[in-house]
């Protein structure tokens, strides 16, 4: 469904470009959910943006359904992939109600039905036709994310682009939000790239997980195989351990950029 | 934990007046810290940080602090004014905070800003504070201080910055840290160097910390003992190790909510409010 085959992507032109993500090759079949975890500036979020179409890759090719897509892409092919940010404070329009939020998609893509479609979205991420008047800051974290989701799946993507979509949340608001993300992929049988910096969360959405480090995929395993220690890279083993919550015997940790040995 | 503690608080209350009545932030909230690592826990909203906040005097107008007591020490800190709070935050008492790149004067080299805590609390001289800012940022195990010293803000890590944020808290050697959400802000990697660092320094120098987080994996892997706060309130306190085994339902929700690695649902159990968790706890 999802192809990425030895995409290189930077920001900026000439002797000063930076390179963000390095050779990167990806493939996710239909229905999957693949997650992407790594530290800031591994990259990880730049190759979210890249399928999204949001921003171009210079060199490589990524394909959507079989088809190679770069940042010019048809109605059909933007309706494919939607995408859900980290912070609904800051990806929701704070002057527009939930209803022009929803409203305005289904007019770009020129859709039928949008009266219907909007109480369906709305319904589907479990928010009651009293949500649809609403502006933004009269709802909480969660029910913001909510809108997010509704506002991605309104267009009936096949592929949902998720960037961090918790980590701005509650735990128990968390657990909500990913029940939501598990059962929606299930129902339409969506095929779901993640992004996360929690091992957790994308262990528990996702089947397969890249390990991302440096703008280049480490490793490429399973959420099994990480569960069970099973990784081969040390990269992989320090976010294991990190994951694990803080370990008094295991002494200060040495990093080679600027702490120093003991 | 020892005899005499660091800091009492009994019935601490924090209320902001709002158009619909009153808002209790905190209510009731009663502890002690000793020597200790002393973890606070909670959901946004739960007053955690409020908690810390008011113990450092920055709860502003309109918000009102009423205690039974509230004791660093042997100095009761609800009849402090604002200078006698001002001669004691920095000296006994320090606060790191979320995000380093908003908690550091962006306009000032790091080293600067560490000296002048020293200079300002132990009245000491440009040449001794240089000397001892350096010192604390060898402390903080950053590899080359002189380098660092001049550096900006803007040019350091998250890590760094926030490793650069404790030594300046710790320079004038206060009794109390009280970190909220030390290391929300940095990668999984960096949190736990930097709470390393910090575990060290408070350990060595015999402090207390508080610390404020909703990550209720690292508060239960780093502190001594837990306060679970809810609405303003102390639900439950418990050992750390012993987390797991709490036995008020919203601790354990809160738990049972947290994706496992290894231990896979199809479903996460959702966090049941019971109104009755609102009600005032005798």
């Amino acid at each position: 469904m999802i192809t990425l085959s030895d995409v290189t992507i930077t920001y900026g032109t000439g002797p000063r470009a930076v390179v963000a993500v390095h050779n990167l090759t990806l493939a996710i079949p239909e229905g999957q959910a693949v997650g992407l975890v790594g530290e800031s500036g591994s990259g990880k979020s730049t190759v979210l943006r890249a399928v999204a179409g949001l921003i171009p890759y210079a060199s490589g090719e990524i394909t959507l359904a079989g088809q190679r897509v770069d940042r010019r892409r048809t109605t059909a092919q933007r309706k494919m992939a939607q995408m859900v940010f980290q912070d609904p404070y800051g990806s929701l329009h704070p002057n527009q109600t939930v209803d022009q939020i929803l409203a305005l998609p289904v007019a770009i893509h020129r859709l039928d039905r949008g009266e219907a479609r909007i109480v369906q979205a709305l319904a589907e991420v479990g928010l009651g036709p009293e949500y649809r008047y609403r502006y933004p800051h009269q709802l909480s974290g969660g029910q913001r994310q909510r809108v997010a989701i509704a506002r991605a799946l309104i267009l009936e993507p096949r592929i949902l682009l998720l960037d961090e979509p918790t980590s701005a949340l509650d735990v128990s608001v968390q657990a909500e939000i990913l029940n939501l993300l598990a059962r929606l992929r299930r129902d339409h049988g969506l095929t779901l790239l993640m992004v996360s910096h929690d091992l957790a969360v994308i262990a528990h959405l996702c089947e397969s997980i890249g390990v991302m480090s440096r703008g280049q995929l480490v490793e490429a395993t399973t959420a099994t195989a990480m569960a069970n220690n099973q990784v081969t890279d040390d990269y992989t083993r320090e976010l294991l351990r990190s994951n694990a919550g803080f370990d008094r015997s295991s002494g200060i940790a040495v990093d080679n950029l600027d702490v120093a040995t003991e | 934990m020892t005899t005499t503690p660091l800091l009492t608080v009994r019935n601490l209350n924090v209320t902001y007046p709002g158009d619909d009545g009153d808002v209790r932030a905190v209510r009731n909230v009663s502890f002690t810290l000793g020597r200790e690592r002393l973890g606070i826990v909670g959901e946004s909203g739960s007053g955690k940080s409020t908690t810390g906040r008011a113990i450092m005097g920055l709860v502003g107008h309109p918000g009102r602090i009423d205690a039974d007591e509230l004791r660093l020490g042997d100095t009761d800190l609800r009849a402090l004014s604002e200078s006698g709070f001002r001669k004691l935050r920095g000296k006994r008492i320090a606060m790191v905070l979320q995000d380093p790149k908003y908690s550091l004067d962006p306009v000032m080299s790091v080293g600067e800003q560490i000296a002048e805590t020293h200079r300002s609390h132990l009245r000491s001289t440009r040449r001794d504070a240089r000397r001892a800012a350096l010192e604390m940022l060898q402390a903080v195990h950053i590899r080359d201080p002189e380098r660092v010293y001049t550096m900006y803000p803007h040019q350091v890590s998250g890590g760094m910055g926030q490793r650069v944020m404790i030594a300046m808290m710790l320079i004038a050697g206060p009794d109390i840290l009280i970190a909220d959400e030390p290391t929300s802000a940095l990668d999984v990697t960096v949190q736990t160097q930097v709470l390393a660092i910090m575990d060290e320094l408070v350990r060595s120098r015999g402090m207390g910390l508080l610390l404020i987080s909703h990550n209720l994996h690292l508060v239960s892997s780093f502190c001594d003992r837990v306060l679970v706060m809810y609405a303003g309130q102390v639900l439950e306190t418990c050992a750390a190790a012993k987390l797991s085994e709490a036995t008020h339902p919203y601790t354990r929700g809160l738990l049972a909510a947290l994706p496992q690695l290894g231990h896979r649902r199809a479903e996460l159990p959702q966090l049941q409010r019971d109104p009755a968790w609102m009600a005032d706890l005798a």
